[in-house]
């Protein structure tokens, strides 16, 4: 037997299409490379919907356990705040799927230009959600060592909960907004966390686009962020109502 | 007749193809920004050789301090460090990326006629992942351990220690990447990638196999990132969603928790049983008993795999219902295991069986995972649990399915493909030795484990009573022969990879896709990429293909 | 060589002196457990058996020096589902048959004598509802149902007595329950199995099991004087549970008598069953456990009163058979020989006796 025996097929076409530039070396055909990097992406956010999962299970749960301290917890937020960012973020998926459709048309300019309003939503979206934590710290309703139960217990010395029409809790029901702010902190924060990542891309990405990099046909990169910034999105769509807007009518 | 199947190529003339993945390009750099599957399967395998033999030696101070009944080679501390780092090692850096990401990672493509991962810079991303967790958890092993257990228990892990439980939490959510990139690469390669004529049912069980590990560690992965992820925020910031004192449940940290862990251990062994059904095939010179049978019994265990979580916590002060539910549920999972061990028996009936080192392994695997297997039933009936659960009866149980079945496994496999992935061959005698060995130094290691736990030895214990001391005895020496079993391939195969006798395309006479190329591969794995044309394990096949070439050669 | 020899000959005249394959049967439910586990390690061994003669048979027979042409078979239905039906069959006895244990194990007779376990880093503390207390040990009579009310003050701990067969995880913030009845009187290991930190390995001690009579002698020797349920009375009065708690007809609070196994209706509407764990969150965590009709306007004693405590109240609670409080004490010293009030602490036995039965 020789060294080299391949067994080789005959009237197979292997690797005599036209070869796109953009074509990786592991696959066939340009088809099949889209094929696979959509089914990938869709796997990864598969992933996504696990870990947030996790997070949506023990809220449920507790939530459950302790309604009246998550009722009067959530009224320690700004419903119109929160309210901005959903229209920022519902903005923002649009802008991106402009970016997308523009990079399918090859039109660089308005790619650029719908990426860096992406970008630019996903910044005030951010500095929103900023200044709501700068409040929290600043009122000690970050859970931890310096936690204070003054707004649940003694309501009246609290605007927002006189706003609210909020109802002094004993002492045992006001212990437990700590684990709705833990739920809170953890789930915008674990959101934050991967709008920021999502924005470092986008930086990349307008980096990129401006030497043409998605708009001489391949826009598969484009495509994939945009999916993962529509996920995004929609974690918080499935985070607004269910942090903010227990029990308001 | 001679009793090998082992085919050589005329030892004087033959040669190591002078182009192949090993010879494309050299230098460091050329290995460590390699895109080449096969290239990152070896890096894989040297990573994990290394973390494999550091949690062994943990392993072997484990048994020196059990060696007398009082804490006196380590103190207690010290020996609840060891033996978390053992687990912690042992679990997320060697188990868990072993066979998918060593041989799963190298052969796969092969196996279904493919150049490449469908994403081969997630998977160098994946290895550089698992470095760095790997990094992570030695560097918190050096500056002071941690001392939880690799179970994290909660309040203990978040309240009660001061040691690096932060830093080794990270490293097992960084080491999870890795995971979950090798896990969604697979994926989409079987889904995308497959040769034509390459059928689901044309599939080789390894790649069946891997398929299910996978499914499991892309959906379990995430779970146990964001358990972790809240463990360290309760050390750091103090949030209380696992402590009892601030109205979490400390419960819900296990529920989490064994959500992955669970089903992390089919992860674990799954890919292992792909390896199984590939040697006892191979060395049979039979299809497997059963195909679609063994297959289907891959995926069934990984979907009952994700509903079994709760028996590891049968005394926990759960619902007596839920344990009624968890108990049956892990009944079922028991019955695809078992399905696989009879196919793989009668696979061997009117075969033509040879026994090389990879088929001595599959059989001290068959053995091993028995008993594995049906001391897991001991466990998984809630009456017998609460006696057996927490003592050495859980620790004999694991191991021998981890150690007796994956590794063995691991070890066959890793034999078996040798040739492929070197172009050499290992050397036989020392090796078929090596396995005996193994098997032996095992079987003395933990077979008294099972009396120890029978007894009531809880685990995790750095003294024990002293009329438990003789079967510890026991089980340090069986632990000294199994480190000299393990140190003998280390050896020889590396001495191999210079002396070994030149292998050829296919050694084994095998009928797999991958021993169709020429051994050490191309890095395009194919000359021209092959059509399947005929089942798996396919012998007739083969046959009537030598005869081709002979004739087309005269 | 000489120097190792007699040690290793030591330990083998121990071994095979005190050789064991279980640990001894020294409750009611010991050999029905061990029969389960005789079956499934019998089914295991004719499975074992099983797949090594088949493997050893073809190895033999169809070793290639003897079968060099293999010939090739598909699979066989019948065979198949002949070995996923056997085994799931089987599977399905133990199942049941474990889990009529495990119920067994975890449901306690009406009539128990109900023993508090609280754990903590690293010791095991128990409290006999006579007031004794013990640590690391714990001493119960022979042929009485005996109930632990397990609780940790920390992190998870598992009470576990193999010779009985039992175990139960202690959990930090809530009470689990398991019961035994202990056959043989002896001395019989008691192990902390769940890792609980630094010093798991010597949260250990003893299970004493004395006859009946021994039993009461113990009791006698080892009270501090009062019994549990009057260390509960002596904090349900220093607490100012009794403000509210009055049984008056202008009392803020319902009265407590009776209303251990009553069924209650709380503000929010549920019912519940009064037991243990529902007194401890009632007074941990009352507003969430409001009964009916009352004002939500019990403050929170959380933080401020240790387990052993909710212990001694709950077991005060328990024991209120009616509104007089002089007649509370009476029915929780039925154990107690009048007259005996010395302390004595809780002896530890010498380690490493082991399963060795008096």
């Amino acid at each position: 037997m020789s060294d080299s025996t391949v067994i080789a097929h005959d009237g197979l076409e292997a690797g005599h299409h036209e070869h796109s530039p953009h074509l990786h070396h592991q696959f066939e055909s340009v088809e099949q490379q889209a094929d696979a990097g959509n089914f990938a992406m869709w796997l990864f956010l598969l992933t996504e919907v696990m870990f947030f999962g996790g997070l949506f299970t023990v809220y449920m749960i507790y939530r459950n356990w302790y309604y009246p301290a998550f009722v009067a917890a959530s009224h320690q937020l700004s419903v119109k705040l929160g309210g901005i960012n959903s229209v920022l973020l519902i903005t923002s998926s649009l802008t991106m799927t402009l970016g997308v459709w523009s990079a399918q048309l090859r039109r660089k300019g308005s790619l650029i230009f719908f990426l860096m309003l992406t970008f630019l939503l996903g910044v005030v979206f951010l500095g929103i959600k900023g200044v709501e934590y700068k409040e929290k710290f600043e009122k000690h309703h970050f859970p931890g060592a310096n936690y204070s139960l003054q707004s649940f217990v003694n309501p009246a010395s609290d605007p927002v909960a006189v706003a609210a029409g909020d109802k002094p809790l004993p002492l045992d029901i006001a212990q437990r907004t700590e684990v709705y702010f833990s739920l809170y902190f953890a789930m915008t924060g674990m959101h934050a966390l991967h709008m920021i990542v999502g924005m470092g891309i986008l930086l990349f990405m307008i980096f990129r686009a401006r030497s043409d990099a998605y708009t001489t046909g391949h826009t598969a990169f484009v495509e994939y962020f945009g999916l993962y910034w529509h996920f995004v999105d929609i974690i918080w769509i499935f985070l607004f109502p269910l942090l903010y807007l227990i029990n308001r009518h | 007749m001679s009793d090998t199947i082992v085919l050589l190529p005329d030892q004087s003339t033959a040669r190591i193809p002078k182009r192949n993945y090993l010879t494309q390009e050299n230098g460091l750099l050329s290995w460590l920004l390699t895109r080449d599957h096969k290239r990152i399967g070896i890096l894989y395998l040297i990573s994990i050789s290394f973390f494999f033999l550091l949690g062994g030696s943990l392993a072997g101070l484990i048994r020196l301090e059990l060696l007398t009944p009082q804490s006196d080679l380590l103190a207690t501390d010290t020996y609840n460090k060891v033996f978390t780092m053992h687990g912690v090692i042992m679990i997320f850096f060697f188990l868990v990326p072993s066979v998918p990401a060593t041989l799963g990672n190298f052969f796969l493509p092969l196996m279904i006629g493919a150049k490449d991962l469908a994403l081969p810079k997630m998977n160098l991303a994946s290895w550089y992942m698992y470095m760095a967790g790997g990094l992570l958890a030695l560097w918190a092993m050096i500056t002071g351990g941690v001392d939880t257990g690799w179970t994290f228990t909660t309040p203990l892990s978040t309240h009660f220690v001061n040691t690096n439980v932060i830093t080794t939490g990270l490293a097992i959510f960084i080491s999870g990447f890795s995971s979950i990139f090798t896990g969604l690469n697979f994926i989409v390669t079987i889904h995308k990638m497959r040769a034509p004529g390459m059928t689901w049912f044309r599939l080789p069980l390894f790649v069946w196999s891997n398929y299910a590990a996978s499914v499991l560690m892309v959906l379990g992965t995430p779970v146990l990132g964001i358990t972790l992820i809240l463990v360290v925020l309760e050390r750091t910031v103090g949030i209380g969603i696992f402590d009892p004192t601030k109205g979490g449940d400390p419960l819900l940290f296990q529920h989490l928790f064994w959500f992955y862990s669970h089903p992390a251990v089919y992860i674990m062994i799954l890919p292992g049983m792909g390896v199984i059904s590939e040697v006892i095939s191979t060395f049979s010179r039979k299809r497997v008993f059963g195909y679609t049978a063994v297959a289907f019994s891959s995926v069934a265990i990984a979907v009952f795999g994700f509903f079994v979580w709760a028996h590891h916590m049968f005394i926990m002060g759960i619902s007596n219902y839920a344990v009624l539910v968890f108990s049956l549920l892990t009944m079922l999972v028991a019955v695809p295991s078992a399905i696989k061990i009879f196919n793989w028996a009668l696979t061997l009936y009117k075969g033509s069986i040879t026994f090389e080192t990879p088929m001595i392994y599959a059989f001290g695997f068959m053995g091993l995972f028995t008993i594995g297997g049906m001391t897991g039933v001991f466990l998984g009936t809630s009456g017998t649990d609460i006696h057996l659960t927490e003592t050495y009866f859980i620790v004999a149980h694991f191991h021998f399915v981890m150690v007796g079945g994956m590794l063995m496994a691991f070890l066959a496999g890793l034999h078996f493909w040798w040739p492929k992935m070197t172009g050499r061959m290992y050397p036989e005698k020392v090796s078929q030795f090596a396995a005996v060995v193994t098997f032996i130094g095992f079987n003395l290691t933990f077979f008294p484990q099972f009396i120890l736990g029978t007894l009531g030895m809880p685990r995790r214990y750095a003294s024990y009573p002293p009329e438990f001391q003789v079967l510890n005895v026991f089980s340090t020496a069986g632990a000294t022969i199994l480190g000299v079993g393990y140190l003998l391939p280390v050896l020889y195969l590396t001495w191999s990879l210079k002396y070994g006798a030149i292998a050829g395309d296919n050694p084994w006479q095998a009928t797999g896709l991958e021993w169709q190329t020429q051994s050490p591969p191309l890095t395009e794995n194919f000359t021209q990429i092959p059509i399947m044309d005929h089942e798996a394990y396919d012998y007739e096949w083969l046959e009537r293909q030598k005869e081709k070439e002979v004739a087309s050669v005269g | 060589m000489p120097q190792i020899s007699p040690v290793l000959w030591q330990f083998l005249v121990k071994w095979l002196t005190n050789f064991a394959l279980f640990p001894p049967e020294a409750s009611r439910i010991a050999p029905q457990l061990d029969a389960l586990y005789f079956f499934i390690v019998l089914v295991s061994l004719i499975g074992l058996t099983i797949v090594i003669l088949l493997v050893t048979s073809f190895s033999i027979l169809y070793s290639k020096k003897r079968h060099p042409v293999p010939v090739q078979i598909e699979g066989s239905t019948l065979l198949e589902a002949t070995w996923t039906i056997v085994p799931l069959g089987l599977f399905l006895v133990m199942f049941v048959w474990g889990a009529l244990i495990y119920f067994r194990v975890f449901t306690p007779p009406a009539n128990a004598m109900n023993i508090y376990v609280v754990g903590k880093q690293w010791m095991w503390k128990a409290e006999h509802p006579g007031g004794q207390h013990e640590i690391n040990s714990l001493h119960v009579p022979a042929g009485r149902a005996i109930q632990l009310t397990l609780i940790s003050q920390d992190v998870f701990h598992s009470f576990s007595i193999p010779a009985f067969r039992v175990k139960r995880e202690a959990i930090p913030g809530r009470y689990t329950t398991v019961w035994f009845e202990a056959t043989t009187p002896g001395t019989y290991h008691l192990f902390c199995s769940q890792y609980c930190g630094t010093e798991h390995s010597h949260m250990i001690g003893d299970v004493v099991v004395m006859s009946p009579e021994d039993y009461k002698t113990w009791l006698a020797s080892s009270t501090s004087g009062a019994s549990l349920a009057q260390n509960g009375e002596r904090l349900f009065a220093s607490m100012s549970c009794n403000a509210c708690h009055n049984a008056r007809p202008d009392a803020r609070g319902p009265s407590l008598a009776n209303v251990y196994g009553a069924k209650l209706t709380l503000t929010s509407g549920q019912t519940v069953t009064v037991d243990e764990a529902y007194l401890r969150q009632a007074i941990l965590n009352p507003s969430q456990n409001i009964t009916q009709g009352y004002a939500p306007i019990m403050p929170t004693y959380q933080g401020q009163i240790s387990e052993e405590g909710l212990i001694a109240l709950i077991e005060y609670i328990k024991n209120l058979n009616s509104d007089y409080r002089v007649q509370q004490t009476t029915t929780t010293t039925t154990l107690l020989p009048g007259g005996a009030g010395k302390a004595a602490p809780a002896k530890q036995e010498p380690a490493g006796q082991g399963m060795v039965q008096q």
